[in-house]
This record gives structure tokens, C-alpha cells and sequence, in this order.
């Protein structure tokens, strides 16, 4: 794949994938619960879909012509809130009320935070969601595109493909799904759980466009964004990552899928990542 | 007779038809509907919007799932979608689907469930829905209508083409009589008094309304006056009507296609009890057990939906009153 992000934008991107890294732990230590496994393996994903693929503008997060993005693993949401906290969607004083009560950060996206285009944390809904949406933008001749970030373990539901079925018989090309394949689940490895191998064939099969990237090289991801954009398929992305990624103690170790580091582990994660 | 009723019931029509008759025509009249099936659209009739917009017709295939997931997408890019199905495999298959993505996400989506209760007959209990509405009454944000004839179905419809909340209307596969003018006015939440009495009244939903009337028939035979109330809004429930009811008849029989645990009769019960309202009253409907293949009509003799059977119960409930 050709390098398609200039230097500074690599580099400028890189540094928000940290801080999405640095925010989901924060929030997650803060609250003492929620979903920090799964936030670090997605981090690169979102810093390139927010900050340089997605119309997506801040000071209008519901104009009709942005792009859509659906974090269909919802639960991996402290990624997400941080995205759009950055992005200046979600005040960062938010961040430290997550999962509390009153508060506008749920515990799995809510349609009442700004930027949050449907519910999800019920896996494979908000993929199916994201396909009627599409669906609707065809209808319409619209331009906009339609995100949809599927986790690996989440593709063993169901609907996931039944929504893949719909989606390659309607050649809904403005549909892009990029699964996070990270390999760990909630109880342990997918490899173990429940085998979800080959994915990118399954998608083909079910009349899709695939590419097979490294979900954590920056230009590797913009450039599938790009690729798909050509498609005359839906798109799906397999990006291969790690979850935990960024932290020695939590990399490719389920454990970290759903529960929150302690003060201290904390302290050694953000020096790892930098701060 | 009531004013709204015909002054004979000659004609049968399902109230399937009349959701199909409805959504053929707002989809003429509106652009932004469109519907979404799971391919029983021939039996839910959805097809017929197929003959005036069949661009804005989809297939989920056989995905009840998927089929709530888009018409909840479509919705919220603005169209107005009605997605249908056998009523048990939509609300029961996608169950969870309408709960998160539809009413949790508040989104209005229009489920349109056909096929429900014993009426459906020879299929079994497998395609009949007698869960449906105590599964979609419990859900917050969700809104439950069961019209009595072709003519309500035909008009709840045009009212959801407009309607901005979450909405289960449920229909019949089989033909019924039509009771209504063509000039009734569907009034969402607000009961409908077919027939005035002051001895006992009569609250029934769907398929059971024509023939609540025919009981109230019977009892007048043997000199009781039976108040026959249409019960098409479900939740939110006419609390109103209810009080009324019980203020100023001796007795209350529901009578509903549909269990007795969760449908019509537990929201009438719930009402009544946390007004306090102590007035003998029964529940008919399925109790507690699956029904079986048969003909529609054979089916409602042997499970007692019968003019004679809740004239019976009426009568039996009188006996209770002190």
C-alpha cells in the first residue's frame, strides 16, 4: 500500500491515537469499570476515521452531510468518547463523570451524547443500524458514507451476518465496516471461543470488497479508507490489532477486556504511553 | 348501536387487509414511507405498497433481526418506516433489537405485527403470536395498538405514518367482520363505547370486539345490559374508560386473543387495583397454555372465545357483586 498521509499528518495522528490511549485509561481507572481493552486496540482506527477520513464537523455533529460513524462493539466506547472529546463534540470535564449517574457518558453509547448516531453495546444491533442508514443515503442519493466499527468476537452473532447478506445483495458501497481484530474476547481468544476464521473470506462470500490491513499502521488504514471509497461493494477492513495495545502488562491479555486498571497500574500505563 | 357502527356486519375483511389497504396509499401520498419485511410481505400485505412505491419496498430475507436494525437505520436518516412480519417472529426473534435499538434509541419505528392469536388457525403455535402484546407493553417508549376491524387497522396506520414514537400495531390474518363505519375516526389512546350498559362491562381488543358485541346480545336477551368497550390502544391505556366502568357497572370481563398473563386483561387489572377499584372481574384469553392447529372458528369454541362464553362469565361475575 502506498503512503498516503504526509509526514505531519502521520505524526499528528499518531499523537491523538495516544491521547485516546491516555483519556479511555483515565476515564476507565476513574469510574473503575467500563472497557479499556478494547479502546486501546481501536485508538489508531478512530484517530484516522475523525481526524482525517470522516466529514465529521464538531461544531455541527448532526449536519446532514456528515459522515456516519456506529461503534457497533460498543462497549469499547471510553475510545469513542475520547475521539469526539478531542474532536471538541464532548467537553473533557464529561469524561471523569463516565458511567456515573446523571451523567451524559453511559456505559454504552446513548443517541443523547452529541456525535452518538444510534444505541449499541447489544453486539451486532448498530451494524445492522448502520446498513438501514446506508440504505437510506442510497435511497437518497447521497454522498456520505457510513462507518460501522465491528469487533471480532462480535461477528459471531447472528444478525452481523444476516446484516452482511443484506448489505452485498444491495451492493450498499457506501457501507464500511472495518472489524477490529484483536483476537480477545470477554472470556478469552477468539481462537479458543469461538474460531471466527477466515474473516475476510466470509465477508467475500457474502458479496463484499475486502482488504487485510495492520489496524495500528496509520497508513495502512487511511489508505484502505481510501480503497474503499472506490469500492463497488460494501468495504470490510479486517484490521489486524492488539488489544491492550500501548501497555506492556495489557497487550493480547483478555483480562483487560472489561475490567479498569487500578491507580497504580494506571501510573505505569500513561508512563508507557508517554505522559 | 353506537353512532361509529355499522347497523349490520356483513362484510369480513382482515385487519391485515387494512394495514395493506393503508400503506398502499401513504405510500403514494408520502415518500418518506417505506416498509421493510422479512418475507411474509405477501401475508402482512407490506407487498401492497409495492404497487404505488416499490422502490421504497425492501426484503431483509428471512432476518427479523436485521429487519428491525434497518427500518431503525431508515428511521433515523428520517424515513418512516414500517417493518412487519409474522407478529411472533418480530416480536419474539428481534424482541431485543426493538428494545435497544428502537425504544431505547427512541427511534419511531413502526412494527406491524400480523398473523396474531389463535386467529391465525391451522399454522399452530408456532406462527401464533399470544405473547405479542404483554412482550412489546412492557418495553418504555413503546406504544401498543390492536385495532378490532379492517376499517381501525386501515386508519391506526395512517395515524403512524405521522406518529414520532415507537409504535406495535398488530393485525389478524383471518377475516372478521368489519364493525365500523367508513367515516370512524381513529382516536390513539381514547377507548371507543360501541354499546352503553349499566350491568357489566365488557373490555376487548382485536378480533374479540365483534364478538363482545355479539355476547352483549345475548345477555340483553336475558335482560342484562352489557357496556362493549374497543380497547385499541393497549398502552397507553384509556384509564379513564376503565374507572368509568367500574364506578358505574357491577362487573368487568376482558376478553382478548391473546394470554391472560401481561395482554388486555392485566393492563385493565393494573389499572383497576391502584385506583382501588374493587369490582368482580375476569380475564378471557389464553390461560397459561399454548393452543394447537385448527380452524380459526374451531379454535376459538374450544379456548372459549365465544359470545356465549363471556356472556357466561359475565353473568357468573354478577353473581359476585355484593
Amino acid at each position: 500500500m502506498k503512503k498516503i498521509l504526509s509526514k505531519e499528518k502521520e505524526e499528528e495522528l499518531k499523537e491523538i491515537a495516544r491521547k485516546i490511549r491516555v483519556l479511555s485509561l483515565k476515564m476507565t481507572t476513574n469510574t473503575q469499570s467500563g472497557h479499556p481493552g478494547g479502546s486501546l486496540s481501536e485508538a489508531d482506527i478512530l484517530a484516522v476515521l475523525y481526524f482525517y477520513k470522516m466529514n465529521f464537523n464538531a461544531s455541527d455533529p448532526s449536519d446532514p452531510k456528515r459522515d456516519r460513524f456506529v461503534l457497533s462493539k460498543g462497549h469499547a466506547c471510553p475510545g469513542l468518547y475520547a475521539a469526539l472529546c478531542l474532536k471538541g463534540v464532548i467537553p473533557e470535564s464529561e469524561l471523569w463523570h463516565f458511567r456515573e449517574i446523571n451523567s451524559l457518558l453511559q456505559g454504552h453509547p446513548e443517541r443523547k451524547t452529541p456525535g452518538i448516531e444510534t444505541i449499541s453495546g447489544s453486539l451486532g444491533q448498530a451494524f445492522s443500524v448502520a446498513s438501514g442508514m446506508a440504505l437510506a443515503a442510497k435511497m437518497d442519493g447521497k454522498k456520505h458514507k457510513v462507518y460501522a466499527l465491528v469487533g471480532d468476537g462480535e461477528i459471531q452473532e447472528g444478525i452481523v451476518w444476516e446484516t452482511a447478506m443484506f448489505a452485498g445483495f444491495h451492493k450498499l458501497n457506501n457501507l464500511i465496516v472495518i472489524i477490529d481484530r484483536n483476537g480477545c474476547q470477554n472470556d478469552g481468544y477468539t481462537k479458543d471461543i469461538m474460531n471466527v476464521e477466515p474473516v475476510a473470506e466470509k465477508f467475500k462470500a457474502f458479496g463484499w470488497s475486502t482488504v487485510e490491513i495492520n489496524g495500528h499502521d496509520l497508513q495502512q488504514i487511511a489508505s484502505a479508507l481510501e480503497q474503499a471509497e472506490k469500492s463497488d461493494k460494501p468495504f470490510a477492513i479486517v484490521a489486524k490489532t492488539v488489544k491492550g495495545k500501548g501497555v506492556s502488562f495489557m497487550e493480547n491479555d483478555p483480562q483487560w477486556h472489561g475490567k479498569a486498571l487500578s491507580q497504580e497500574q494506571l501510573e505505569q500505563a500513561l508512563k508507557e504511553l508517554g505522559e | 348501536m353506537n353512532e361509529v357502527l355499522r347497523e349490520k356486519f356483513e362484510e369480513f375483511i382482515a385487519t391485515r387487509d387494512g394495514y395493506g389497504k393503508a400503506i398502499r396509499e401513504i405510500g403514494a401520498k408520502d415518500k418518506l414511507v417505506v416498509a421493510v419485511d422479512a418475507d411474509l410481505a405477501s401475508s402482512t400485505r407490506s407487498l401492497w405498497l409495492k404497487e404505488t412505491a416499490p422502490e421504497r419496498f425492501f426484503y431483509a430475507g428471512i432476518s427479523e433481526m436485521n429487519a428491525v436494525g434497518l427500518a431503525t437505520g431508515l428511521a433515523l436518516e428520517g424515513k418512516k418506516a414500517f417493518v412487519s412480519s409474522f407478529a411472533m417472529f418480530l416480536t419474539g426473534r428481534a424482541f431485543e433489537i426493538i428494545r435497544q435499538s428502537v425504544c431505547y434509541g427512541n427511534v419511531p419505528v413502526k412494527i406491524v405485527g400480523s398473523h396474531a392469536g389463535i386467529f391465525t388457525g391451522k399454522d399452530g403455535p408456532t406462527a401464533q403470536a399470544t405473547e405479542d402484546i404483554s412482550l412489546m407493553r412492557t418495553l418504555p417508549r413503546m406504544n401498543v395498538i390492536v385495532p378490532a376491524d379492517a376499517i381501525e387497522a386501515e386508519k391506526a396506520t395512517w395515524f403512524l405514518k405521522d406518529f414520532n414514537e415507537p409504535c406495535y400495531l398488530r393485525t389478524n390474518r383471518e377475516k372478521s367482520a368489519v364493525i365500523y363505519r367508513n367515516d370512524y375516526k381513529f382516536e390513539f389512546g381514547k377507548a371507543v363505547q360501541l354499546r352503553k350498559g349499566n350491568d357489566v362491562t365488557i373490555i376487548a381488543c382485536g378480533a374479540l370486539v365483534p364478538i363482545a358485541i355479539e355476547a352483549s346480545v345475548l345477555l340483553e336477551k336475558e335482560g342484562i345490559s352489557a357496556r362493549i368497550i374497543n380497547m385499541h390502544t393497549i398502552k397507553p391505556i384509556d384509564k379513564k374508560a376503565i374507572i368509568k366502568a367500574a364506578r358505574e357497572t357491577k362487573a368487568i370481563i376482558t376478553a382478548e386473543d391473546h394470554q391472560i398473563i401481561g395482554g388486555l386483561g392485566s393492563a385493565v387489572a393494573e389499572v383497576l387495583s391502584e385506583e382501588r377499584l374493587c369490582v368482580p372481574f375476569k380475564r378471557i384469553g389464553l390461560e397459561n397454555r399454548f393452543a394447537e392447529s385448527g380452524s380459526p372458528k374451531d379454535l376459538f369454541k374450544k379456548y372459549g372465545f365465544t359470545a356465549e362464553n363471556i356472556a357466561l362469565n359475565a353473568k357468573k361475575q354478577l353473581k359476585n357483586y355484593t
